[in-house]
């Protein structure tokens, strides 16, 4: 059984939906379409925004300003996702841009999108459930065991299932 | 600049970063001797944790300081007299039981520590201590099982747990200590009143130890002068290590 949004989705939650209503009353849309083509490097096909990680997209006078937020403190990505985050706006012609990296509001899983956590599966890392107890991102079973309570980064954690025995990175809950 | 000259807020700030960059360099020295891969990894992730908080705080102080030095000028080029972390932090890693023994007294201190710190009316430390939080109530969840398993494993196991906690016990006390300048900010609510915090400490250290038949008491003991600049012989030595690049290729860059 594959996850499907059902399982993954059941509500949005008020802090992404929070995030929604400041990215849709923003009078820069071209702005954070633009960031939507700027992805983690670490998980391939997940966006800043899908990953909570993009904050805030500001437009004065040409010059771009944008607000990311790291996931965890000592994360070594973000120095690449604010190098991307340039490189996207340059090439968009847009030739100002600064990058600010904010500690407030600090970055929970509740800031990734619904889509976000469906690419999460559809990667085979199981997104972050409330009682840390995930569903085999592969076979769908709910037998799993931790092996480890951090896995190749430190935003996941290593399981595995007990019935298809596949192991597999979940991403944490914070 | 001299310590008569510093403020109260930068020699608090400068603590805690000190504080967070010792423990994680002393964690990053598991990496490629872990017990097993997913331990390797995971002891390499809580070093990671305290390096980005060591660097939130090193770059706060360069901002107080306001003197044109950087954060890396802080972490890099001062020497052991002017480093001020507390000196549990900078206790050689020892074995695997000794490690995970002082990162669960060191859990549970911090989370209670942050949960208060996170209600400073400084704003870059409070936000520092709500990110901080979240990463170190995910680390007791590791160290607790860890210190169950070992306590109640092998004689061993247990053995060396024991050991761990005797070594540990008299630098404990340190960590509710108040300086002069701590108590300044205490009472300006940017600092917490780290002695308020040793009953809930005390509570849940023994409560948690007691399930696996330790009784543990505090020590009367209490070995201190961190704060001050006095350490112990290892931070120099640790210092040595983790300063060698800087110092022996000045301003070299990744």
């Amino acid at each position: 059984m594959q996850a499907t949004a059902e399982q993954v989705i059941p509500t949005v939650n008020p802090v992404y939906a929070e995030r929604r209503r400041h990215r849709g009353a923003s009078e820069h849309q071209a702005l954070w379409t633009i960031l939507d083509g700027v992805f983690d490097p670490e998980l391939p096909g997940l966006t800043i925004w899908d990953l909570g990680v993009l904050q805030d997209v500001q437009l004065r006078d040409g010059h771009c300003i944008v607000v990311i937020t790291p996931t965890y403190s000592g994360c070594p990505a973000v120095d690449a996702m604010s190098q991307d985050v340039v490189s996207a706006l340059n090439g968009a012609g847009y030739d100002k841009v600064t990058v600010e990296v904010a500690l407030s509001p600090a970055w929970g899983t509740e800031m990734i999108s619904p889509t976000g956590k469906l690419q999460l599966a559809s990667l085979h890392i199981a997104p972050p459930q409330a009682d840390d107890s995930p569903d085999c991102p592969v076979c769908g079973s709910s037998h799993t065991e931790v092996l480890s309570q951090f896995g190749s980064t430190a935003c996941k954690a290593l399981y595995r299932c007990q019935d298809c025995f596949e192991a597999f990175d979940y991403f944490k809950r914070i | 600049m001299t310590v008569e000259n510093q403020t109260p807020l930068y020699r608090f700030v400068l603590g805690l970063a000190d504080d967070s960059v010792v423990l994680s360099h002393r964690l990053s020295q598991w990496c490629s001797n872990g017990p097993y891969l997913e331990e390797d990894i995971a002891l390499s992730n809580v070093a990671l944790d305290y390096i980005g908080r060591a660097r939130m705080f090193y770059q706060y102080a360069a901002k107080i300081e306001d003197q044109g030095r950087s954060e890396d000028d802080l972490a890099y080029l001062r020497t052991e007299r002017e480093y001020t972390n507390l000196l549990i932090h900078e206790l050689p890693i020892g074995d695997f039981a000794f490690t995970m023994v002082r990162q669960f007294l060191l859990d549970v201190f911090y989370n209670l520590y942050l949960q208060k710190l996170m209600d400073s009316t400084d704003e870059t430390v409070a936000a520092v201590a709500a990110k901080a939080i979240k990463e170190t109530r995910y680390h007791l969840k590791r160290s607790e099982p860890w210190i169950r398993q070992l306590s109640e494993g092998t004689d061993e196991s247990r053995s060396r747990i024991l050991r761990a906690l005797e070594e540990l016990k008299d630098f404990v006390g340190e960590l509710f200590h108040m300086n002069d300048w701590e108590v300044e900010l205490v009472e300006a609510g940017v600092a917490v009143d780290r002695q308020s915090l040793q009953a809930d400490w005390d509570s849940y250290v023994q409560a948690f130890l007691g399930q696996s038949d330790i009784a543990f008491e505090n020590s009367q003991l209490q070995i201190r002068g961190g704060r001050n600049g006095i350490h112990t012989e290892h931070l120099g030595h640790m210092l040595s290590e983790m300063q060698y690049l800087q110092r022996t290729y000045p301003g070299l860059q990744w």
